[in-house]
């Protein structure tokens, strides 16, 4: 068993100072907030003990949750609470979860980016469960009058073997809730896990199928008024003049004005950057009649000066970025990133490339592009604010409350404690909503008309206005000598980033690698995207391989190994980032589970494997034709994230990713022309649909006892690489545009 | 503005709107019944989806002055308790990720299933493609739909 120090924990257990005269009675907001059936009406205690901040248990055993992160479709809101109730040894049928406000000084790292949430929380979370159930044996000792040594915890209650006798949670929860927190506490070992490893239904389920009030856009509160955004219709333009006249004729129509998401001199962060910093709002007292009045307004536009953006990042770095001016083209984004490859900078090198090219027999190269992609949250960008001289107050999406709310404090001039921020269950992050400049918004439109507000974005304002993925673009090069890949070269980037991870696979199997970057400035403002830049380097990298490897002819995964076990035995240079081994092992399980080395006749089959995350994926593809068109039939994959929480939920976030990355692969990409996104609603941006998904995915894990890693971001890139390679297979087609429906050439 | 008598999940409701306002926004704003969820607004997403004598509709396109005596069925009324078969067999198979989408994919199974109580795959994959889940939950929908079909 492992001692763990309650250290760096520590300040995370404070307990109110509320409960010093004794057990309180806390306010229930969930109660309000959703429907219960009977039996749980009646099960509701009559009182609540904090025993920290994370749980709260009542006198009849029921035990409340708080769920500290952002909960995005990731599952964080059922399996973070898993992790407490596995140490607090609790019933979880017992267990009611509520989503946890913002509050820096209970909780901790509370956002929902880089599929960070469980990893982090990992070891801080069994310990609130720790300590939690050692106060409550502690009391228990005391009533009992025995040593606390000879009591256990199991299912809500504490046994003392030798006396048979038991006390449920609920009984001494008061008293537990008094107790000094524990400077130490004993986690379990991984074979004693009797709640982390099971499936546990995601804990909103029922809410969601009722129809419940749950997300952003669904809080209302009495008094407030609704609002809409009017931004420029293109990148490199911004307001002139506007007449509001026709709008403020309509009946529900209260205020139309013009605002800048900044004020005067504010330093930006880089998660409230908006692509637009001069908006109109428009208010009033409905959601439509918002968005009717805003059709109404005649705004006139004139093409934006340069902008130096000074940006803030994580942990203090700053970013200068520049937006020049101008209207740009998607046609001339591509010959510039044609021109830049040219002017690219190396990142890397290991050996001497440029003389195994020289000797080369064969150079094999190729170029792989991808386009802008929106992110197209199924729940449009939304908050309510209500935002006056002394206080602000927000509740809405958010992936990263903790980041914005110094850039709120900052925009109204208020202290830290005066804004508060309530996270609601999100409709869909995938990385857009980690961009609170919405929240700005609707805090700005508040204060102005003096009341609260929620802010709705329309499907046509969200797609325009995106914090987009990138539009990508990477040459792979092989030389090859007597049948060998000797050497690999990697030219990436990207408008404005490169997506280049030079240290990442196959760099370490290759003696001569080299690896360089370069990117375009652009006024087109972008953001992380699932799987940031992984999302398009997995595709590339992984095509790139799988047609080297034919090159020289070899089995695609017995050639992934290969490589794989050279950096595993005698890795080249000494940065590489990844895990050869655990690479492997993924790419062997994934060749086991779909019976790789047994064909299927009419069955055409493509594999990838990539690391991002801190985890590895590895999928198969199958692919069949019919009627002349190719068809997923099924993808396997096979996933090492360390120790998995909820298995069944793991397996469904990796479904929903192959059906992710197979929709963007094939299908999705914004275009600009003259600034303006050709793109701007469902029926031109193409989504997949049921009748495209893949027909079936098979999911396994890896059995680990490694710390748990990132899950909601790693299923997504291989997949695309995959689903190219089966296409070749299928069609005698090599794709290096995506979207891979899309022209080739 | 003008008054409308809606007979809505069982229930007679009043509203005072604009004839033009799409049911979506007068079932969110004003009868606060916001489990029907606005996604696109043009009737691409299938977020929106209520029945209209039992027949799945969009919303989004459906102006409260064409409602008139129909009897409108939203999310929050197709069961008292949360048990609809359909219902249980989205929570049966975890269907949601975000779960943004589920109130729309529910009530558009639920009309489907009652035209075509012994879908096949097929059959479902077409009828359930007007509803996008960007979340990709599709696979677990089918299982649900095939699920509830058994129990219904
Ligand atoms: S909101 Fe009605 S179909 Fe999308
Ligand atoms: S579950 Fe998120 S959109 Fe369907």
């Amino acid at each position: 068993m492992s001692k763990q120090k309650v250290d760096q924990g520590r300040r995370f257990f404070i307990k109110s100072s509320l409960l010093a005269g004794g057990g309180m009675m806390l306010a229930f907001p969930w109660l309000e907030s959703c429907n219960f059936s009977p039996e749980q009406v009646k099960a509701m205690p009559k009182e609540w003990f904090e025993i920290n901040g994370y749980l709260k248990i009542g006198e009849n055993g029921l035990i409340t949750i708080m769920s500290p992160n952002p909960e995005i479709g990731q599952n964080v809101k059922t399996s973070m609470p898993m992790l407490i109730a596995e140490e607090l040894n609790c019933d979880w049928s017992d267990v009611i979860v509520e989503q946890a406000p913002l509050n820096s000084n209970k909780f901790f790292h509370q956002m929902a980016g880089g599929s960070t949430s469980i990893s982090a929380a990992w070891t801080p979370l069994r310990k609130a469960g720790a300590t939690a159930c050692q106060m409550l044996i502690t009391a228990a000792a005391a009533a009992l009058e025995v040593p606390a040594e000879e009591l256990n915890a199991e299912l809500g209650f504490v046994h003392h073997q030798a006396s048979g006798r038991k006390l449920g949670f609920g009984e001494v929860a008061s008293a537990a809730a008094l107790l000094e927190v524990p400077e130490e506490v004993t986690l379990k070992p991984i074979n004693e896990f009797k709640i982390i490893g099971t499936s546990r239904k995601n804990v909103d389920s029922k809410k969601i199928v009722t129809g419940a009030s749950l997300f952003g856009i669904d809080y209302k509160e009495e008094g407030m008024l609704y609002a809409g955004v009017i931004h420029p219709p293109a990148f490199g333009l911004k307001i002139k003049s506007f007449d509001a006249s026709r709008a403020l004729a309509l009946p529900g129509i209260e205020a139309v004005f013009q605002f800048e998401n900044y004020r005067e001199g504010q330093a930006k962060g880089a998660f409230d950057i908006s692509a637009h910093q001069t908006q109109i709002a428009v208010v009033g007292r409905s959601t439509w009649e918002v968005f009717q009045a805003k059709k109404l307004v005649e705004v006139t536009y004139e093409e934006a000066e340069e902008v130096i953006n000074k940006m803030s990042f994580f942990g203090g770095r700053t970013l200068e970025t520049r937006w020049p001016a101008g209207l740009e083209n998607t046609a001339d984004h591509k010959k510039a990133m044609n021109q830049a490859e040219a002017k690219a900078k190396v990142v890397r090198q290991d050996g001497n490339p440029d003389a195994q090219f020289n000797a080369a027999d064969q150079v094999l190269e190729r170029t792989y592009y991808a386009p802008y992609l929106a992110h197209n949250t199924l729940e449009p960008l939304n908050f309510f604010a209500e935002v006056t001289d002394e206080s602000a107050r927000f509740v809405g999406p958010i992936q990263l409350p903790e980041i914005l709310e110094p850039a709120l404090a900052d925009r109204f001039g208020l202290p830290l404690d005066k804004v508060e921020i309530m996270m609601t269950r999100i409709g869909g992050g995938f990385g857009r909503k980690l961009y609170g400049h919405f929240m700005l918004e609707a805090g700005v439109i508040s204060k102005t008309v003096g009341k609260p507000v929620k802010l709705v974005y329309t499907r046509e304002d969200d797609m325009t206005a995106g914090a987009y993925r990138p539009s990508y673009q990477v040459t792979y090069r092989a030389a090859i000598k007597s049948n060998k890949a000797t050497a690999i070269h990697v030219i990436a980037g990207g408008i404005p980033e490169s997506p280049l991870a030079a240290d990442r696979f196959p760099a370490g199997a290759f003696d001569h690698y080299k690896a360089e970057s370069w990117t375009i400035d652009s006024n087109i403002t972008t953001g992380a995207f699932r799987a940031p830049r992984s999302n398009f380097m997995a595709s590339a990298e992984q095509s790139f391989l799988d047609e080297l490897a034919e090159q020289i002819g070899k089995d695609p995964i017995a050639y992934r190994l290969e490589l794989l076990e050279r950096a595993a035995s005698s890795p080249v240079g000494a940065r590489n980032d990844y895990d050869a081994e655990r690479y492997a092992g993924v790419l062997k399980l994934v060749k086991e589970k779909s019976g790789w080395d047994t064909p299927k006749p009419g069955v055409h089959r493509g594999v990838a494997a990539y690391f991002c995350h801190r985890s590895y994926v590895a999928n198969v593809v199958d692919v069949v034709m019919e009627n002349g068109r190719p068809v997923v039939d099924k993808v396997y994959a096979a996933i090492d994230c360390g120790v998995v929480i909820n298995p069944d939920a793991a397996a469904n976030l990796a479904e929903g990713g192959s059906v992710d990355g197979i929709g963007h692969a094939l299908y999705s990409q914004l275009t600009f022309s003259q600034g303006k996104p050709d793109q701007d609603n469902f029926d031109a941006y193409r989504l997949i649909r049921h009748n495209e998904a893949p027909r079936d995915v098979e999911v396994h894990f890896v059995p680990s006892d490694i710390d748990p890693t990132g899950m909601g971001e790693p299923p997504f890139p291989p997949v695309m690489g995959a689903l190219a390679n089966a296409l070749y297979k299928a069609e005698g087609r090599r794709l290096y545009k995506q979207p891979f429906t899309g022209p080739q050439v | 503005m003008a008054q409308y008598t809606l007979h809505i999940n069982g229930a007679t409701r009043t509203v005072d709107v604009d004839p033009a306002t799409p049911m979506l926004w007068v079932l969110r704003d004003h009868l606060n019944l916001v489990g029907t969820k606005f996604g696109c607004g043009i009737a691409q997403c299938g977020a929106c989806t209520i029945h209209i004598n039992g027949v799945a509709v969009r919303s989004c396109q459906l102006p409260i002055s064409a409602v008139g005596s129909s009897k409108v069925l939203t999310i929050e009324g197709l069961s008292e308790h949360g048990d609809h078969p359909v219902q249980l067999a989205w929570i049966k198979q975890d269907v949601p990720q975000c779960g943004y989408c589920q109130s729309g994919q529910i009530m558009t199974a639920t009309a489907f299933l009652q035209q075509n109580p012994n879908p096949t795959d097929q059959e479902i994959e077409s009828a359930m493609a007007g509803n996008i889940c960007r979340c990709g939950t599709y696979l677990r929908i089918k299982k649900a739909v095939k699920d509830a079909a058994e129990n219904l």
